[in-house]
């Protein structure tokens, strides 16, 4: 095997990936879950990213890989924090019972 | 400093007192009586700064004068441009004075968070001054709105038991009408723009704009809606008797006495200047608004049993002589309904504040609480006869020539029938103001709380004095005042009408048609 | 001296008063009010001697400009010539009496504030009329005008604490702004014509040029007169000068009997130039006056309080002067008013005097006999009273002849029956008016007192400084008519005449036409004018006072309904009061709750409602639940590359 993986094949897997974090996001309840499915989907979106600047044969692509995983890290860490707060208040991490701001 | 106060007086009239509010957050909180002397000496060191612009003002001078001009926003053609002219001296001059009148008042009144307050009502100041010299879109649209915000905070929080919905429905009011002026603003200045290549606010440059009949209307409308609203013209009034009654004391004072000006103010400025065709169309409805004001809110101030609501309505009334002067626009009638602005501001001023003597004693506006007050508070009573007759337009104060020479104008001018409705002001404001007298100071004394009350102190009696000197002066030397805005007026009415017959206007006012045929 | 100074003084005096009086006390208001009064006094005789015995010029003294706009120029300018020079004599004498007599009057029943304010008001007034008087164009004019009509409603209002005294003072001062209302759209009809207010000015104007103006003038005229009418309360405009007598006595006197309701009169008689230009005007001015005067006459006869006696006989006599003038004899209309200003004033004070014993009692019923206890008062009243009913030779009669005959001698051209009804009219309230103030006479002074017996023990003579007034307006109320004898005297016998003759400047191309009656239709007209006034007195003495009321009484008793209708006044305050007061409150309440807060209010309510309800509905999109959100974000996605791929 030689040369590169053909462009199509990285957005294939970033597709599937992508569609496995949205999937997981929108139909699991606990928040926990809700948020490992974000970080699938965060992370599908870096390997369309590295496909593209790969196939073009720019910098840029890798550079904002760089930007999301940094901005994921302090996200993973502020969503983790609320979570914490929310359970230490509601014992649960349930996002159906979390819906103070419903109508 | 000399050359401060020489070449940049109305800077430092306009941002004193932001400065003073500034000062006024080292006050600690145990020192809020302090931080109340210290508002009240900033304002009073505001209007002895802007005495110049009585002693230096050239009378003669139509244009503007202590003229300041800077960049301000280049990129926009926005600048920092400042002057006074026949239009606004009296009433930066008003609001100089009032302003230190109304904390003088509030200094043994307001008790809460008087910080804030003091802070409020210089800010208030700040925010009155820049839009009454500024001589740029922009710059008037900024100031226009920072005086909206201290006024609101001053209804909302030291107000009466409705403030909350008074001072909301003050700002919803004022607002809407703001944004559609914003917009023409900028409509304008895009407008220069297209012309031109440049941006400007300037209003010298925006006022020679070519603009198409029909967009000029809607532009027109849209300020003229804005102004109206401040006036108050019927039927956009109704935010007033509301303000008006909730506002504390102090804050009724500069409400009636400055910022409803600021509508009439901001009309002539702005709605004649860039304008002019527009504004002479449109003049006779401008006028007929006038005149359903004057007998509308008579009759309505007659019906009220709160004693501020009565007084608000008159406001109404008053006003819509201004406006029915402005609408007639014959030069002895826009002398006039100048001079009545000004009467308007000391006369109500001196009502609101005297019924807020009564009040802070009693905690009542209801007029059935009182009723033979006279023999308890004489000096009161004595004020309030003085005042009353000055809002009534009696001969030797202030009212008189005021309204005399807006009837006389309006009478002079082609639309002779409306003086002949409008007079009847005269009845209808003896009505309600001696109705008023009657129940609160005369007749019999029913309630026995009544006979506690204290009369004034000197915190009030200054002020109201210094309010019946101005009354008085008007009254018998109205040429001092007259001299000072009448060439200005002149001229503006001048350059109005030969704009709109320079621009051909298909239904020119019948006061420029007269004026070319006479 | 200025004659500035002659109404510098008493407003001086009205800032000492009402600053300083309430701390220094009755003896000080007392010296500064009189004082100053009799100063100005002295100057405005100072004045008039050298006036009436000189050359007569007018003479104008301007301190410069009040008001100036391009358009518009009035002076602060005082004028003395023969018409203002009557008036400053009388008002300034007369005023100067009634303040002493005031000192009198109002001393013992009265804290130091309120005396300090009464007499501040008083002098205040003194300073207005004589600015209305003496000033020399019709906006200072108007300036006195409303001036009077401040003062007048404070000392109306002067016991405040009395709910109808309060209401009166009210209800005068707003029947005189409808007054006012006709009055300076007269002022502006004049500006239009004239371009000015100088007195001056507008009158040599129009006198130069009448057929230019006279079009033109009937309707300011009229406007004119319809500020006279309120002022001096005319029908159907005089209402509130009956309930003016809420106010202290003197004040009666001097401002609702000699003084201001006799301004309208002047400014008339100011205006002869204008209103002689305008016929129709004329016959106008001349049917109210006379309609009037018998109007008033007749409520008048069934009244019983002794000031609303002498208030009707007010309206009525004003209701002369106005025919006088309508018939175009100013000159008899500026005399009655000289003359009624001494008697009605004494007769004013008189009641003052009488009340003051009675200890404030005002109904005559209650009153009776009080000829013995009142040495003073009682002669001097009935001399007054002799005086009005025209009995010759006191005061009444010479300037109430000459209005008689006037209105007799008049020819308009339009409606000649109209004049000789108006004749019959005036003859007949003399009749009247000689009747009910016997009746007034009799039921005061004559007969048994019918009071309680506390009031018997208490009535005695006033003080001096309250008769030598009375005196001394007595003595003026006998003498005063010989400066205005009949023509049949001698053709320069009637030196008012002669005097005020320079006000009636010639109108250009129209001949002054006097109707000189022959001197037999005048001997006939006074002896007719003194019987029916002599018969008056008979039937009113000999019915009360030496009938005790019986007659009057079976009369009464016979027509209640007529009776009640004159002694309720006509109900013509009922009458305003359900067809003007009452809608205006109605209607003012509508416009506030209907148009106010239902209609305006209600618009707005209704678009923050719509705003409302559409974040009513708009809110249940939040569910509050994280995944609805994220789909709804994920179905925009979509919907956005949709857009983008499709290339709508």
């Amino acid at each position: 095997m030689s040369g590169p993986v053909p462009l199509l094949h990285v957005l294939i897997l970033s597709v599937a990936l992508f569609a496995i974090g949205l999937t997981g996001a929108l139909l699991r309840r606990n928040a926990i879950h809700i948020f490992l499915s974000i970080e699938l989907m965060m992370n599908a979106a870096n390997l369309a990213l590295i496909g593209y600047a790969l196939s073009w044969g720019t910098p840029e692509g890798q550079i904002v890989v760089f930007f999301v995983i940094a901005i994921a890290a302090a996200e993973a860490s502020v969503g983790l924090a609320i979570f914490v707060a929310l359970f230490r208040h509601t014992k649960t991490i349930d996002v159906n019972q979390v819906n103070l701001l419903k109508w | 400093m000399g050359a401060l106060l020489r070449d940049h007086l109305l800077t430092v009239l306009i941002f004193l007192p932001a400065v003073g509010a500034a000062l006024v957050l080292l006050f600690p909180a145990s020192q809020a009586r302090a931080a109340k002397v210290f508002a009240l000496a900033v304002s009073i060191a505001n209007f002895g700064l802007s005495i110049p612009l009585w002693t230096r003002f050239d009378g003669a001078e139509p244009g503007f004068q202590f003229v300041e001009n800077a960049r301000w926003i280049p990129a926009l053609g926005i600048s920092y441009s400042l002057g006074v002219d026949g239009l606004s001296v009296l009433l930066v001059l008003l609001t100089t004075l009032l302003t230190p009148l109304s904390l003088l008042f509030s200094l043994s009144h307001v008790e809460k968070s008087v910080r804030a307050f003091s802070m409020a009502f210089l800010l208030l100041e700040t925010g009155i001054l820049g839009s009454l010299v500024a001589r740029d879109l922009a710059l008037f649209y900024v100031f226009w709105e920072v005086m909206l915000v201290p006024m609101y905070f001053i209804i909302g929080i030291w107000g009466g038991a409705r403030r909350i919905y008074a001072a909301m429905k003050f700002f919803l009011f004022t607002m809407a009408g703001s944004l559609l002026m914003f917009l023409a603003i900028l409509w304008l200045a895009a407008r220069h723009r297209a012309v031109t290549g440049d941006w400007s606010f300037a209003l010298e440059d925006l006022a020679g704009l070519p603009i198409a009949s029909g967009t000029q209307s809607i532009l027109f409308l849209a300020f003229a809606l804005a102004f109206a609203i401040k006036v108050p013209v019927f039927p956009l009034h109704t935010w007033l008797p509301d303000a008006h009654t909730e506002a504390p004391t102090a804050g009724s004072i500069i409400l009636a006495g400055v910022l409803l000006k600021l509508g009439v103010y901001g009309y002539l400025r702005f709605g004649l200047t860039l304008f002019p065709e527009s504004a002479m169309r449109y003049a006779p409805y401008v006028g007929a608004l006038g005149i359903i004001g004057i007998v509308y809110g008579a009759m309505v101030a007659f019906a009220q049993k709160d004693m501020k609501k009565l007084v608000a309505y008159s406001s109404v009334s008053h006003l819509g002589l201004v406006v029915m002067g402005i609408g007639a626009f014959t030069s002895t009638a826009l002398s006039g309904a100048m001079l009545q602005m000004i009467n308007h501001g000391l006369s109500t001023g001196a009502l609101f504040l005297l019924v807020g003597v009564l009040y802070e004693r009693r905690h009542t506006r209801e007029m059935a609480a009182y009723g033979g007050v006279a023999g308890i508070v004489p000096v009161t009573t004595a004020f309030f006869l003085v005042a009353t007759f000055s809002s009534i337009g009696l001969p030797g104060l202030n009212g008189f020539v005021g309204e005399f020479l807006t009837f006389l104008g309006t009478w002079d001018s082609p639309f002779r029938w409306w003086s002949v409705v409008a007079v009847s002001g005269i009845i209808l404001s003896a009505v309600y103001m001696l109705t008023l007298v009657q129940r609160v100071f005369w007749n019999p004394l029913v309630h026995e709380e009544n006979k506690a009350l204290t009369d004034m102190r000197p915190s009030e009696l200054i002020p109201a004095a210094v309010l019946v000197v101005l009354m008085v002066w008007i009254g018998v030397r109205p040429n001092d005042f007259l001299a000072k805005i009448n060439p200005t007026l002149e001229a503006l009415r001048r350059t109005t009408i030969e704009r709109t017959l320079a621009g051909g206007a298909r239904t020119p006012h019948p006061v420029a048609a007269a004026e070319t045929n006479p | 001296m200025s004659l500035w100074w002659i109404l510098a003084l008493p407003f001086a005096g009205f800032l000492a008063n009402i600053l300083l009086g309430p701390r220094l006390g009755k003896r000080f208001v007392s010296v500064v009010a009189t004082g100053t009064v009799a100063a100005a006094t002295l100057i405005a005789f100072s004045r008039l001697i050298p006036f009436v015995s000189g050359t007569r010029e007018t003479v104008i003294e301007s301190i410069g400009s009040w008001i100036s706009t391009d358009r518009l120029s009035v002076d602060l300018a005082l004028r003395l010539d023969p018409l203002s020079a009557l008036m400053l004599s009388f008002v300034t004498f007369v005023g100067f009496l009634i303040h002493v007599y005031s000192v009198g009057y109002m001393h013992h029943d009265e804290t130091d504030a309120g005396y300090a304010r009464y007499f501040a008001y008083l002098n205040l007034f003194l300073a207005a009329m004589l600015v209305l008087i003496l000033g020399d164009n019709f906006l200072l004019m108007f300036v006195g005008w409303e001036g009077v009509g401040l003062c007048s409603y404070l000392l109306i209002g002067y016991y405040y604490d009395r709910e109808y005294a309060a209401a009166a003072g009210r209800k005068a001062f707003v029947v005189n702004r409808i007054g006012d209302y006709g009055f300076l759209l007269g002022l502006f009809g004049i500006f239009t014509l004239f371009g000015g207010f100088s007195y001056d000015a507008v009158f040599s104007a129009a006198a130069a040029d009448p057929g230019r103006y006279a079009p033109a003038l009937g309707l300011v005229c009229l406007l004119l007169f319809v500020g006279a009418v309120g002022k001096s309360a005319q029908f159907p405009l005089y209402v509130w000068l009956p309930d003016a007598m809420a106010g202290p006595t003197p004040v009666s006197a001097l401002i609702h009997a000699a003084t201001m309701v006799t301004a309208g009169v002047y400014m008339v008689a100011r205006c002869n130039v204008l209103f002689r230009l305008a016929t129709d005007a004329m016959m106008v001015v001349a049917i109210i006056g006379g309609f009037t005067a018998i109007f008033a006459a007749v409520i008048a006869l069934a009244q019983n309080d002794i000031k609303k006696v002498l208030a009707y006989s007010t309206v009525s006599q004003l209701g002369y002067m106005f025919l006088a003038c309508g018939a175009g004899a100013f000159v008899a209309g500026m005399f009655h008013v000289t003359t009624h200003a001494f008697f009605k004033a004494c007769l004013f004070l008189g009641s003052g005097s009488v009340i003051h014993a009675m200890g404030g009692e005002q109904d005559i019923r209650k009153m009776g006999g009080l000829k013995s206890k009142l040495a003073i008062t009682y002669p001097t009243f009935l001399i007054a009273t002799l005086a009005l009913a025209g009995i010759p030779p006191l005061a009444g009669f010479f300037s109430k002849d000459a209005i008689l005959a006037a209105a007799f001698a008049w020819h308009p051209e339009k409606a000649a029956w109209i004049a000789k009804l108006l004749w019959a009219a005036g003859l007949l309230t003399a009749g009247l008016t000689a009747f009910y103030m016997m009746r007034l006479v009799s039921l005061t002074f004559h007969g048994a007192f019918r009071g309680t017996h506390e009031q018997e023990h208490h009535v005695h003579e006033s003080p001096r400084s309250m008769t030598v007034p009375l005196i001394v307006l007595a003595f003026l109320s006998i003498v005063a008519g010989f400066f205005g004898l009949p023509v049949v005297f001698g053709e320069h016998a009637n030196w008012v005449e002669g005097f005020l003759s320079p006000i009636l400047l010639p109108l250009a191309g129209l001949a002054a036409e006097p109707h000189h009656l022959s001197h037999a239709v005048e001997w006939a007209l006074i002896a007719l004018s003194v019987a029916v006034a002599a018969g008056g007195l008979w039937l009113g003495w000999t019915w009360y006072a030496k009938q005790g009321g019986a007659v009057p009484a079976r009369i009464a008793a016979r027509y209640p309904a007529a009776y009640a209708l004159v002694a309720e006044r006509f109900r013509v305050d009922e009458l305003y009061d359900a067809l003007i007061v009452r809608p205006f409150v109605a209607l003012s309440r509508i416009l506030w709750k209907v148009v106010d807060v239902l209609i305006i209010d209600g618009v707005l309510n209704a678009g923050a409602f719509l705003v409302e309800l559409l974040g009513d509905l708009l809110r249940f999109l939040q569910t509050g639940n994280v995944r609805n959100y994220a789909l709804g974000i994920l179905l925009g996605l979509v919907a956005l590359m949709f857009y983008v791929v499709s290339g709508f």
